[in-house]
This record gives structure tokens, sequence and C-alpha cells, in this order.
């Protein structure tokens, strides 16, 4: 099989990351022509993981609901609820953080069962339930905030979202390379972590050409594992040379190569996607089916939780708006990932890139200064035309 | 007489297949014209090129109607010449009324307005014509498949029909509803329409069709007028070979009590005092075929649902033992645990996940066999897939295929592959030929040989019965969810079977 044809079979897979690549690319030509400002300095990459670290926290989760064939709109009412009972703990009671944060946890994923119970036992359409849910949180965050805002949090909550992975070479890699503030952590790992992409990648191919699948060629593989260790490299070389690793990517890095894991190496994930295939096949098969829906909803409640509590700390507040709106955002980046509407398939690493590419034109459009008004016009039509891409693409 | 449609030399390409390969086709007017033919033979694609789905220019060869040469480019084009097929699957809106589902695309209206009034009339008249004593009001989707059947004629009758194609008609209609249907058919032959039947009903066919066209792999193999009609010819002309050889031999080796239920009672799911089965009783050998035969409705499906899993009915009671000892099949989980396996007559809906590859389908139900504490061992999953895809010739390039693009013959395989991975003593096999063309057929019925060989014990639900008699060591008959009777190879026969299903009918109370 040549490189063309392979390419056009995957074209899905190898668009999405080619369109981020080149969206990065042109804000970074039209920010720097146009404010004169350099769009991939390490202080905007950082501000462009923080800023956007809870959409794709919550599109790892969301993935899994809508790959079980659901859908969640309640996460952005449940991302305020628990932001504003952190505060309430931490601020009012003065609960330590070591016991806020799990307790913030249990409550998203007790909010997550709540709503999961009627969607998988009752078999209640997961739009009507998380619709109810999404007024009934909103509400419960306004009553227990009192309409107010709640804050200062303590520094050790703030580290959630604005801390760096403290440097383990102290100071001696600045006599090293002669510069000041490069943080040697931040830069092994991504250099450990661009070596297991590789490795990884090659190991698949070997299992692969065993299955007698067909393998990507070596020049696609080549090039596109070139162009993913470099843009970690160079990510990484920037975060190191301004203030680090920030808690939030590793938090992040972390928990997309766990889902990764979990979707493709696991039984409970094929279990998931089954469903979402076929549910009464998946379920004559032996799967339990309504277990699976109800997992998939707790665990989509702590994440939310989780960006709850980020979302929180950045702001250094609770607020009663707080988390609005942000289930379109999520939803839409698991679309753009690649997830099919109707339940089945969609990968944890299409996600991840959707929500980046999401993320990457909030920041620049932002920085350029456009009105919200075309923002949200521009992000729509985005999200529409990776949808007819993906149907276009299957029809084809 | 005249004739009315001519195909002449119709070939129609499919990437990779050739569907139809110079069908000829004359039908004249006022003639009731059967089409024959198994599965896959090229029936419907014949039917679809005669009602434009495949516009002019997509096949080779002329359609010549009524003296004109045509070149339709949709349905809607062989619709304004009178020519009007009604599927297999019904195409009628459930929610909507009589009046408004016949009239659907056709309104009765003026400038967009619906003149009521007028549309009841019209519709009144059309079930009348149709022997439909309905109001035109009533929800169609309250009414059973035999009346819906009637409404698609009557919605025919509504577009002024010349040329009405019926594509299975009676599939899934009871017996009366059948013969109700056959009747109009001849009434509206009566009246001057001609019409193509495509069935696999014999006795039917024997009843309504002035000439028969017999297509067998895409081609024409003979026309055939009624006074020459008759089974086995059309057999033989269908499947281009002797009914003797359609089951492979095999010398039954029957062992010990594999499977033993008792006083089996299930319920409604959806009707509370609704009983479905009653007091089923069953026994399975090692290295058996038991068959259960059975009119639609009988509760076969039923009955093994129940069994497996208790995935249809409630207030399940009953016993069932395995190799003696009694089991717990209250969820699939324990009963494939128990050692039983569940093949779907649905195999679409119920049996795989079409969009996901084959490999993925066979690990499905037996996940833990390819994974170690849960993490799954994909060069294991592909190397099992492997191993079924050549054990039971499965035909794919390789095991990565989506089983949406296999064939029914090849699905059913996936499916069988599915449920041996589990590695199961009894197999109950739902219609396992259901939609599959006769080559494929043999290679199930050697497959289910060579399992039966192995030790298995295996049931076999089917609605074929010259398949049950072929390939059964014993044949269980069920009627109103009793079982009714239990015939020996040697003792069963097609006439048995119906006498003892007629013979129960209206003792269930």
């Amino acid at each position: 099989m040549s490189e063309k044809t392979y390419l056009s079979s995957h074209l899905r897979e190898y668009g999405m990351i080619m369109a981020l690549v080149a969206i990065v690319f042109f804000f970074t030509v039209i920010v720097r022509a146009s404010i004169d400002v350099d769009f991939l300095s390490a202080q905007n990459i950082t501000n462009l993981f923080l800023q956007n670290s809870y959409v794709i926290i919550m599109a790892l989760g969301m993935l899994l609901v809508i790959v079980a064939g659901h859908i969640d709109l309640s996460i952005g009412s449940v991302v305020g609820f628990t932001g504003a009972v952190a505060a309430v703990l931490t601020v009012n009671l003065g609960w330590p953080v070591f016991a806020v944060i799990p307790a913030c946890l249990i409550v998203g994923g007790l909010i997550g069962a709540a709503q999961g119970y009627w969607v998988a036992y009752w078999k209640i359409p997961s739009f009507i339930v998380t619709l109810a849910g999404m007024l009934v949180f909103r509400g419960s965050t306004l009553w227990l905030l009192n309409g107010q805002n709640i804050g200062p949090f303590p520094r050790s909550f703030q580290s959630l979202s604005t801390g760096f992975i403290p440097d383990i070479f102290g100071d001696a890699d600045q006599v090293l390379l002669g510069m000041e503030r490069l943080n040697g952590t931040a830069l092994l790992i991504v250099v450990v972590a661009a070596c297991l992409v590789v490795w990884l990648g090659l190991r698949k191919r070997a299992q692969d050409a065993g299955f007698g699948v067909t393998p990507e060629p070596a020049v696609v593989f080549w090039i596109r594992n070139a162009i993913v260790c470099g843009a970690l490299i160079f990510v990484g070389y920037k975060l190191a040379i301004f203030r680090g690793l920030p808690n939030v990517v590793m938090v992040l890095a972390v928990l997309t190569v766990i889902y990764a894991f979990f979707t493709e190496q696991t039984t409970s994930g094929r279990r998931i996607y089954a469903l979402g295939g076929n549910e009464k096949a998946a379920k004559l098969s032996g799967i339990k089916t309504e277990r699976l829906v109800f997992f998939c909803f707790v665990n989509m409640g702590v994440l939310a939780a989780l960006a709850g509590m980020i979302v929180a700390a950045r702001l250094n507040s609770s607020t009663p708006k707080a988390g609005a709106g942000f289930e379109l955002d999520v939803i839409a980046a698991v679309f753009i990932g690649g997830a099919s509407m109707t339940g089945g398939s969609g990968k944890i690493v299409g996600v991840v890139v959707g929500a980046l590419i999401m993320g990457v034109m909030n920041n620049g459009m932002s920085i350029m200064g456009i009105g919200i008004d075309y923002q949200q016009v521009i992000k729509g039509l985005v999200l529409l035309a990776a949808v007819i891409f993906d149907v276009y693409n299957k029809n084809k | 007489m005249t004739t009315l449609l001519e195909m002449r030399g119709i070939s129609k390409l499919f990437p990779g297949v050739r569907a139809l390969d110079h069908v000829n086709l004359s039908v004249e007017a006022g003639e009731i014209h059967a089409i024959c033919g198994e599965n896959g033979a090229g029936k419907s694609t014949l039917m679809k090129v005669l009602s434009g789905v495949y516009p002019h220019g997509s096949y080779e060869g002329d359609i010549v109607y009524d003296g004109e040469t045509l070149a339709m480019k949709s349905i809607t084009d062989s619709e304004a010449k009178g020519i009007i097929i009604i599927h297999q699957e019904l195409a009628l809106v459930p929610l909507l009324s009589i009046a408004e589902n016949l009239f659907l695309g056709n309104e009765v209206a003026k400038a967009g307005v619906i003149n009521w009034p007028l549309a009841f009339q019209k519709t009144s008249a059309l079930l009348q014509k149709v022997g439909l004593n309905e109001a035109p009001t009533t929800i169609v989707g309250k009414l059973g498949v035999g009346k819906q059947q009637l409404i698609e004629i009557a919605k025919a009758l509504a577009k002024d029909v010349r040329l009405l194609i019926l594509d299975e008609p009676t599939a899934a209609l009871q017996e009366n509803d059948s013969q109700k249907l056959l009747d109009l058919m001849l009434e509206l032959k009566a009246q001057g329409v001609t019409q193509i039947i495509i069935s696999h009903k014999l006795n039917e066919i024997g009843r309504v069709a002035d000439r028969i066209t017999i297509i067998r792999d895409g081609s024409t193999v003979s026309t055939l007028n009624r006074a020459d009609i008759s089974e086995d010819r059309i057999i033989r002309d269908m499947v281009g070979r002797d009914m003797a050889h359609r089951y492979p031999d095999r010398t039954p080796n029957p062992g010990e009590v594999l499977m033993e239920v008792k006083d089996w009672n299930v319920f409604h799911p959806d009707q509370k005092d609704r009983q479905t089965i009653r007091n089923a009783a069953l026994t399975v050998r090692k290295g058996e075929i038991v068959g259960i035969a059975g009119l639609m409705g009988a509760g076969r499906t039923e009955l093994a649902m129940s069994l497996f899993g208790h995935s249809y009915g409630r207030n399940i009671s009953g016993e069932i033992a395995m190799g003696g000892k009694p089991v717990d099949t209250s969820t699939v989980t324990k009963a494939v645990a128990a050692g039983l396996a569940y093949v779907t007559e649905d195999r679409k809906a119920l049996g795989l996940i079409l969009d996901e590859p084959i490999l993925r389908n066979i690990s499905l139900a037996n996940l833990a066999g390819i994974a170690r504490r849960g993490v799954l061992n994909q060069r294991r999953e592909a190397q099992v897939a492997e191993d079924y895809r050549r054990a039971m010739n499965i035909r794919t390039p390789n095991v990565q295929q989506k089983v949406v693009n296999l064939s029914g013959g090849n699905q059913q395989k996936v499916v069988l592959s599915k449920w041996l991975f589990t590695d199961p003593q009894v197999l109950i096999l739902d219609e396992p030929t259901r939609g599959i063309d006769v080559g494929a057929k043999f290679e199930i019925y050697n497959i289910m040989n060579q399992l039966a060989a192995d030790g298995r014990g295996i049931v076999m639900i089917s609605s074929e019965m010259p398949e049950l008699l072929g390939m059964c060591d014993r044949i269980y008959v069920m009627n109103e969810g009793r079982i009714v009777g239990e015939l020996s190879r040697a003792e069963a026969s097609q006439e048995r079977i119906m006498a003892m299903i007629l013979n129960s009918v209206g003792k269930a109370a």
C-alpha cells in the first residue's frame, strides 16, 4: 500500500494533527504580523495549558459518556457547584487542602451517580436527566454561595492550578547551560515522554505486522513521530525557560495516559465501546451494560469536580457563574476529536487534540483582540466543519 | 395477451460482484408473475432496477414497458408510470393514521392545505377495495402486520398502479393473513392489475402465479408456465442440485444427557398476566442435534432467550440442569459460565457490533479469555480471531475488516465464532441459516455436525421444516408456548409436525 492511499484511508486521524499544526502556525504568523507578539512565547504556552486544562480533563470523561451513547449537559454546573463546595470547605470551614480535594471528588462522584442511576437503570434519556442536573446544580451553586463570591483560597489550594513542578536539579543546570531559570525537571520529563512515544509507536508497529494489519508506512510513521516529538520537546523547552511544568500539565498528561490505556487496553474500556456500538448485542454477550453506563457518569462527575477545583483555584475564588457553558466547549472538543454522535467510536488522543484545537483558537483569537461575538461564530463553524468532514469521509 | 414489461439482458455490477448477468424477464399484461431464487440470487436487485432505485445508466440492458423503452432516474419516475414496489420492510409511519399514510407525499391538497373530508372519503373507498374494515383515522402502528400489508397495497392503488411488485409479502404474516393477501392479489388481477411477486413459499406461488421465472446467481434459469410448475422442478432450478444433497451426511452418536430443562414457565415482559411459555421441558444429549419446530409466534425464540440469562420475559420459573447438576442461568454471564450459548435469529440487531472489526466481535463474549487482570492482550485476540477465520472459513482479507462489510453467511460465522470462543457445552442456534445463501448454509450445517461430533449439544430453532428434518436427531414441536410433541428422526415428517401443531390449537387452556 502506498503512502498516499494509506493517508487517504486514515485521513481523519492525520487531518486532526495537521489541522492543529496549521492552526498554531496560522496564529503564530498572524499574531506576529498584526500586533507583533510571539504567539509561541513561553508565557503564552503556559497560559494556553492553564486556560484549557479543565476542558481537556472533562473531555476525557465526556468521551466515555459519548462512546457509551449518552451525553452529559450538567458538567458546567457541576464545575460551579464543586468549586463552591471547595470554597465553603476551605474558606468558611477552614478544612485543610488534603481533605478538601478528596471531599470534592467524592461530591462529584455522588452527583455523577445520582444522574447515572436514572440513565442506566431507569433508561431515562441522558439528555433529559443531565439537563435537569444542569439546572439543579446551577441553582445549588447559587444557594451554596448565597449569590456571592467566596475567596481567596490559601496558597496550597491555588497551587492546584497555578503551581509548578519544582526543579529537582536546583541550580546545577543554570551553570551547565549558562541560562537563567532553565528548568531541568521539565526538560527531562518531556525528553523521556518523547522517547516513550517513539518506543510505544515502534512496539505497536511490530505488533500490527504480527496481526496482519497493514502497518503505517515507515515514512508516515517517522514524519508523524517527528512532528509529535518535536512539538513535545519544543513545548517542554518553552515551559522550562519560563517557570517549568505547571502542575496542571502533569495532571493532564497522567490522566491522558491513564484514559488512553483504559479505553484501548482494558476489558472494561472495550466493553464501553461495545455497549455504544450495539447495546442489545453487548447485553446478550454477557456485558453488564447498566453498570458500565453508571460508571461512565460517576467518572464524569469526578472529573468535573477536579475541573471545578482547578477553575476555582485559578480564579482564586468561587463564583456563582463559574463553569457556565463549559459543557458546550467540552462536547464540541469530543466531536471535533472524531467521536461518533451515535456512540461506539472515538479515541482519547483525538479528543485531546480536539480540545487543543479549541483551546488554541480561543487563545489566539483573544490575543488578536477578536470580539467574543466573532469568536463564538468561528468556533461554531469549526465544530460544524469537523463533523461534516467526518460524515463526508464516511460516505466516500 | 400482450406483453406489458420486457426486461432484456439486464446486467448490474457492484464493486467486485456481478449481481445480475444478462437477466431476461417478460411479464404479460394482467398476469401474476412469480420470481423465485435463493437469497442473494439477484431478485431484489432486479426489482430495484425495475423500480428506478438504481437509475438508468447504472445498469446494462433495456426495460421496455408498454411498448416504450424506459430510462428512469428515480422511484418517482417509475411511480409515474404506474410501477409500484412494496418492499419487504414496510414503509409506513407507525404514528400516523391510515389516511395520512395512504397519501403521504401525495396528499389530497390544494396549495398545501389538506382537504380532510375528501381524503377520508378516498381512504374509505381504498380500504374497501383491499377488504380492510378500519376507520381512516386509525393509527397504523396499532394494526397487525397483516393489516399493514393491506394498507401498503391500498397505498399503491391510490397511485393508480398498473404493475404492482410485492417483495416477499407474506414473509412476516400468519397463515390466515397470508391467505387473505393472496385472495386480494387474485382480486386485483381480475381488475386488471399486473403483479410480480417475489416469494420463497412454493405453495403460495402455486396458488396465485400464472408463470414463474427462476433466477440463480444473477442469471435467468427458466420461465415456467402454470402447467409446468412443480416443487421439485422449482427447487432443482433454484438450487442447481437435487434436494438429497442439501444436508451433509452424518452418523449421530448421542451420549449422556447434557442439559435438562423442567417446568419452564415464562410470562410476557409487558403484559403481566400473559404466559408465553408453559411448563416447557426438554433434554439435550452430548453430540445430539435437537430441533424445535413451530410456527411464528409459537414461543421458540422466547423459550431460548429466557433460558439464556433470562434475556426475555419476567416471572421466570423452572429448573435447568447441566450434566446432572442444577445451574443458575438468570444472567447472561451465569448462563455462559454454566456452558450455554445462544446464537440469535437477528444477528444484525442482537448478535454483532456491525461497525467493529471481526476480531473485536469474536472476543466480545469472552474478553477474559484474551485478558489478564483486566488488561487486554491484543496479540492473543488477533490470534484467536485468525484461528476462527481459518476454522470457519470466514471469507475476508483479514480479521480487521468491519463485520458490516461481510455477507450474511460470513457474519453468521463470526457470531458462531464468538460463542465457540466461550467454549459452550450446549449451543442454541436460532434460525442459524436465515438470510444466507445456499453455499453458506451448507457450510453452517457442516459446522453444526462438527460441533456435535466434538461432543457438544445443539438446539436448532428453525422455521424451515426441511432443514430441521435434514439436520436433527430429534425434534420438539412447539405451539402457543408449549412443547406439544417430540419426534425422533425416523418418525419426523412435515405432515406429522403440522398435524401436531394443528391438533394442539386451542387446547392450551
